[in-house]
C-alpha cells in the first residue's frame, strides 16, 4: 500500500522526475521553435536542417517543435516541406523513419519575402505567433541568420521592428549568427552594436561549428581530467605549437564572399584563434560559460603579433596545378574573382603568449585552401631531452616528441616519440601511438550543428565565442592584414602543395619546420 | 570471418587471436570493454546481432558462453569472429561441455582484454543472484533482461530482493525515452504537483512495474496499474494534477500523443525500442545506477 505522505512538491527549480543522479534521463529542449532565414542555402540544406531532424530522431526536441523557414523564393509551406523531406534523406545522420519524420513536418511552416519588406516580416510574427497556439511552443523562438553578414542589420531591424525581437516573460527569444562576425575591429564592433541593439548579449548565439566539435571538447577533457598532460604543458617542455587548417578544395562557388575576405579573416580569425585559446588558456575554475569564457579571454589579451610582420606572417594565393588527380584552376582564374585580387587562399602566421607559461613558445597558425590534403589539427611540439645518453649517431633520427590532436577528419589523438630501432645496433627513431575516436567510441558521434542547435535551445552557451573575444581576435589579425594589404600580391603555389616557399622561410628563420600533417 | 576451433583451449584462443590480429592489423587496443554474454540453453546469434550494433559505439571484445549439454565429454569448442562477421567488434563464442560447464569464469578469465571493464549480460534466464554468480562476481555492470524471461514480473521481484550496485535490467533502459518524455512535461509551468499516477500496459511487461515504481518513487504519490493482456509493452501514463492531467498515450506501439490542459496535442514518434540499441544505452556507463537501485529496492514496494 502507498504510505499516506504528500506527494512531492513540483516547482520549476525542482522537478522530482530529475533526480540528479539519474544520467540516463535526456536533456529534451523546452517548448520551442527555430526560424530560418537563408533556408535555400547550402547550409541550411545540408547541415541544419539533418541536423534538425537528427535531434527529433534522437528525442531531444520537444514535442512540439515549430520549423519556419524564411526566404526569397515563391514557395508555399509544402513545398518548404518537400525541400526539408529531400535534404533529410539526403544527408541525415540517423535513419529516415516516417513517424518522425511526420512528427516534424507537422511543425514546418513557410514565409516567403525579402529582407527590406516590412510585410514579410508581419507575415513571419503571425506565424510564429500561430506556432504559439497550434504547436505550443510557448513563445520561445530562435532565429538563425544563415545569411551573408551584410544582411544582418536589416534582418535585425526587420525583427525589431515587426516585434519578433521581444520576448514576453517567461519565454525567450534568441539569435543564432555564424561567422564571419564582420571583417576587422571597427565593422565587428559595428555588427555587435546593431545585434545588441535588438538582442541582449545572453541572447546571441555566435556559432563556431569547429566548436561543437567532439574533439574540441575532448581537448578540454584531454587537459584538464588527466593528470599526465598538465605539468608538461608549459614553456618549460613545449617548443612551440603548430595549429593547421588546410582545405583540398578551392573557393568553390563562393567567390562572392571570399574576395576581399582571405584565409586569414575567414578561418584564423575564428575557428583557429578559438583553437589557440582553448591550447593556451589556463584551467577554468568551472566549466560554466563565464568563467570558461574568462580564461580564454586572459590568454587572447595575452596574445602578442611579432614587431616584424614580414618575416614571421606569409601568405599565398594558390595557381592553377593537378590535384588529386584532376586539373585545377588557379585562384585568378576562378569564376568571379578579378584577375589582379590580392586576397590570399593561403595565411600563416606566428603569434607570442605573455604569460609565464607560454613565455618563448611561439604559436604558429596556418590555413589555406587547395593544400595537400583536409586537415585541422593541433600539434604541441616538445623541447628534446636535455641530454641524450646514446652517441649522436643512434639518435640522429630522432624528432622532437609531439602530442598532436586531430580536429578532422578521423577525429583523434596521436603521440610521437622515440622507439628503439630492433637490432643489435641502438638506434632510435620516431613512432607514433594513435587513438581515433571512431575506434575507442561511438562511429556514430552526434554532428556539431545538432550539438549546437540544441544547445541554443536550451540556453547553454559554453560553447560559443562573446562579442569580447571577437574583438580581441580581430586586434590580433587587423596589423596582419593591414601590414598584407600594403605589400601588394600574394606569393603564388602550386595547387595541391603545403604553401609558399615563404611560409617555410618563415619557419627555417626561427629554426624549425612545419609539419606534414 | 568466422573461425572454428573445435576441441580446443583457451590458450589456443588467445594465441590465434594475437595471430590475426598481426596478419590483419585489427586493432584490439580501441576496445573499451569485455562484454561477456552467458545465453544459457538459448541460440547465440540474436545476443551476438544486439552486441555486435552496440559495438559500433562501444567498440568492445564479446565472449559468449552456450554450453553444449548433448555431449558428455569435458572438452570446449571455440568460434571467432572477426571482420564483418562481428561488427566493431571481436567475437569469441565458446562451447563449453561435460563439467566445464560448470567453470564458465576460468574460460572467460584468460580472454578478457587487460585493464578494461566487464560487463556481464544474460539475455535470457539470469542467474538466482547475479552478483553471486561466478561470471557475474567479475562484471563491474551486470546486464539481466527480465522481459525474456517466462516469469518476468517474478523475475524483477526477486532482482529486487538480490540488487547490488553494478546490477541493471533492459526493461528500465526500454522506459528511458518515456521517462525523459515525462520529465520534460514537468519542466513547464505550471508547477503543481502530481496527486495521482496511472500506467497502463501489457499485463506482463516488466516496464510497465518499473515506470509505475519509478513514478512512485519520486512523485510519491499512489500510482496505478491498469494491465492489458495484449498490449504492446506500455500503452499510456498519465499524471494527474489540478489543472488537469498530463497524459502520454501510445496505443499502437508506434506513434505517443501528448495531451495536457491548454495546450495542442503533440505526436510523437515513440517507436518500441530494440534490443540493439538498449544495450548501447547500457554500455555507455559503466557506474551504478542508483536511480535504478531506489526503483527496484524501494519503488516496487510502495505499488
Amino acid at each position: 500500500m502507498s504510505p499516506r505522505t504528500n506527494p512531492h512538491k513540483v516547482t520549476a527549480d525542482d522537478n522530482p522526475l530529475r533526480d540528479p543522479r539519474d544520467r540516463r534521463l535526456p536533456r529534451i529542449a523546452g517548448p520551442s521553435g527555430l526560424v530560418i532565414f537563408g533556408v535555400t542555402g547550402d547550409l541550411a540544406r545540408k547541415k541544419l536542417l539533418p541536423a534538425v531532424y537528427d535531434l527529433t530522431n534522437r528525442g531531444l526536441l520537444p514535442p512540439g517543435f515549430g520549423l519556419t523557414g524564411f526566404a526569397r523564393r515563391d514557395w508555399e509551406t509544402q513545398d518548404f516541406a518537400q525541400i526539408v523531406h529531400d535534404s533529410v534523406k539526403k544527408y541525415a545522420r540517423t535513419p529516415f523513419r516516417e513517424a518522425t519524420w511526420r512528427q516534424l513536418a507537422e511543425g514546418i511552416r513557410f514565409v516567403q519575402g525579402e529582407f527590406d519588406d516590412p510585410e514579410a516580416f508581419e507575415r513571419l510574427a503571425t506565424t510564429v505567433h500561430d506556432l504559439d497556439v497550434e504547436r505550443g511552443t510557448g513563445g520561445n523562438h530562435a532565429f538563425y541568420l544563415s545569411v551573408p553578414p551584410s544582411a544582418f542589420p536589416i534582418v535585425c531591424r526587420q525583427l525589431a521592428k515587426s516585434g519578433l525581437s521581444k520576448s514576453r516573460e517567461g519565454s525567450w527569444r534568441r539569435v543564432v549568427i555564424e561567422k564571419p562576425f564582420g571583417h576587422d575591429l571597427e565593422s565587428a564592433r559595428a555588427l555587435n552594436d546593431v545585434v545588441s541593439e535588438v538582442f541582449e548579449p545572453d541572447d546571441v548565439f555566435r556559432i563556431d561549428h569547429y566548436l561543437g566539435k567532439e574533439t574540441v571538447q575532448n581537448l578540454l577533457v584531454l587537459r584538464f581530467a588527466n593528470q599526465m598532460f598538465e605539468p608538461i604543458w608549459n614553456a618549460h617542455y613545449v617548443d612551440h605549437v603548430q595549429i593547421t587548417m588546410a582545405e583540398d578544395i578551392g573557393i568553390g562557388g563562393r567567390a562572392g564572399y571570399y574576395d576581399g575576405i582571405g584565409a586569414a579573416r575567414d578561418v584564423i580569425q575564428n575557428h583557429l584563434i578559438q583553437l589557440l585559446a582553448l591550447t593556451a588558456m589556463e584551467e577554468p575554475v568551472s566549466f560554466s560559460p563565464e568563467d570558461l569564457r574568462a580564461e580564454k579571454i586572459k590568454v587572447l589579451s595575452a596574445v602578442r603579433v611579432p614587431r616584424d610582420l614580414a618575416k614571421h606572417t606569409a601568405r599565398g594565393q594558390y595557381s592553377a596545378g593537378w590535384q588529386g588527380g584532376e586539373e585545377v584552376v588557379g585562384y585568378l582564374e576562378e569564376q568571379g574573382i578579378p584577375a589582379e585580387s590580392t586576397t590570399e587562399t593561403f595565411a600563416a602566421i606566428r603569434v607570442d603568449i605573455d604569460t609565464r607559461r607560454w613565455a618563448g613558445v611561439p604559436f604558429y597558425l596556418r590555413t589555406g585552401k587547395r593544400l595537400g590534403h583536409r586537415v585541422t589539427e593541433i600539434a604541441v611540439v616538445f623541447k628534446r631531452a636535455p641530454h641524450l645518453p646514446f652517441e649522436s649517431t643512434a639518435t640522429q633520427e630522432l624528432g622532437n616528441n609531439a602530442l598532436v590532436i586531430r580536429v578532422q577528419p578521423d577525429e583523434g589523438v596521436t603521440l610521437r616519440f622515440g622507439a628503439k630501432v630492433p637490432g643489435t645496433a641502438m638506434e632510435v627513431r620516431d613512432v607514433t601511438m594513435d587513438f581515433g575516436y571512431g575506434h575507442a567510441f561511438t562511429e556514430s558521434s552526434p554532428e556539431a550543428y545538432e550539438r549546437l542547435i540544441l544547445d541554443v535551445l536550451l540556453g547553454d552557451p559554453p560553447l560559443f565565442p562573446r562579442h569580447e573575444e571577437v574583438e580581441l581576435s580581430w586586434k590580433i589579425l587587423d596589423p596582419i592584414t593591414k601590414s598584407w594589404a600594403a605589400k601588394g600580391k600574394p606569393e603564388p603555389y602550386r595547387s595541391g602543395t603545403w604553401g609558399p616557399a615563404s611560409a617555410e622561410a618563415m619557419m627555417a628563420r626561427d629554426g624549425r619546420t612545419w609539419r606534414a600533417p | 570471418m568466422i573461425i572454428e576451433m573445435p576441441s580446443t583451449t583457451t590458450n589456443d584462443v588467445n594465441k590465434r587471436l594475437v595471430k590475426l590480429r598481426d596478419e590483419g592489423g585489427a586493432v584490439a587496443l580501441g576496445r573499451v570493454l569485455t562484454l561477456v554474454i552467458d545465453v544459457g540453453d538459448h541460440g547465440v546469434e540474436a545476443a551476438i546481432e544486439a552486441a555486435n550494433f552496440a559495438s559500433r559505439e562501444h567498440p568492445c571484445r564479446v565472449i559468449v558462453i552456450a554450453p553444449n549439454n548433448d555431449r558428455e565429454s569435458n572438452e570446449l569448442d571455440a568460434q571467432i569472429r572477426i571482420g564483418g562477421d562481428a561488427g566493431a567488434s571481436e567475437v569469441i563464442v565458446l562451447h563449453p561441455s561435460g563439467e566445464l560447464r560448470g567453470h564458465g569464469d576460468t574460460l572467460v578469465i584468460p580472454l578478457l582484454l587487460p585493464d578494461a571493464p566487464i560487463v556481464a549480460w544474460w539475455p535470457y534466464e539470469p542467474p538466482a543472484n547475479p552478483a553471486a554468480d561466478p561470471i557475474g562476481r567479475m562484471a563491474q555492470r551486470r546486464i539481466t533482461d527480465s522481459t525474456e524471461c517466462s516469469q518476468s514480473l517474478q523475475t524483477l521481484q526477486r532482482l529486487s530482493t538480490v540488487y547490488s550496485p553494478g546490477d541493471t535490467d533492459l526493461a528500465w533502459t526500454r522506459i528511458t525515452l518515456w521517462r525523459g518524455l515525462l520529465a520534460a512535461a514537468l519542466d513547464q509551468p505550471p508547477y503543481e504537483s502530481v496527486t495521482r499516477a496511472v500506467v497502463a500496459g501489457n499485463s506482463t511487461h516488466p516496464s510497465v512495474d518499473l515506470i509505475a515504481a519509478w513514478l512512485a518513487q519520486e512523485l510519491r504519490c499512489p500510482v496505478e496499474i491498469e494491465r492489458q493482456p495484449d498490449a504492446p509493452a506500455i500503452t499510456l501514463v498519465s499524471l494527474e494534477r489540478k489543472s488537469g492531467p498530463i497524459v502520454l498515450d501510445r496505443p499502437d506501439g508506434k506513434t505517443a500523443a501528448l495531451r495536457q490542459p491548454d495546450q495542442p496535442e503533440h505526436r510523437i514518434a515513440l517507436p518500441i525500442r530494440q534490443l540493439s540499441e538498449c544495450l548501447a544505452e547500457e554500455l555507455r556507463r559503466l557506474d551504478a545506477d542508483e536511480v535504478y537501485a531506489d526503483v527496484l529496492t524501494k519503488g516496487l514496494a510502495r505499488l
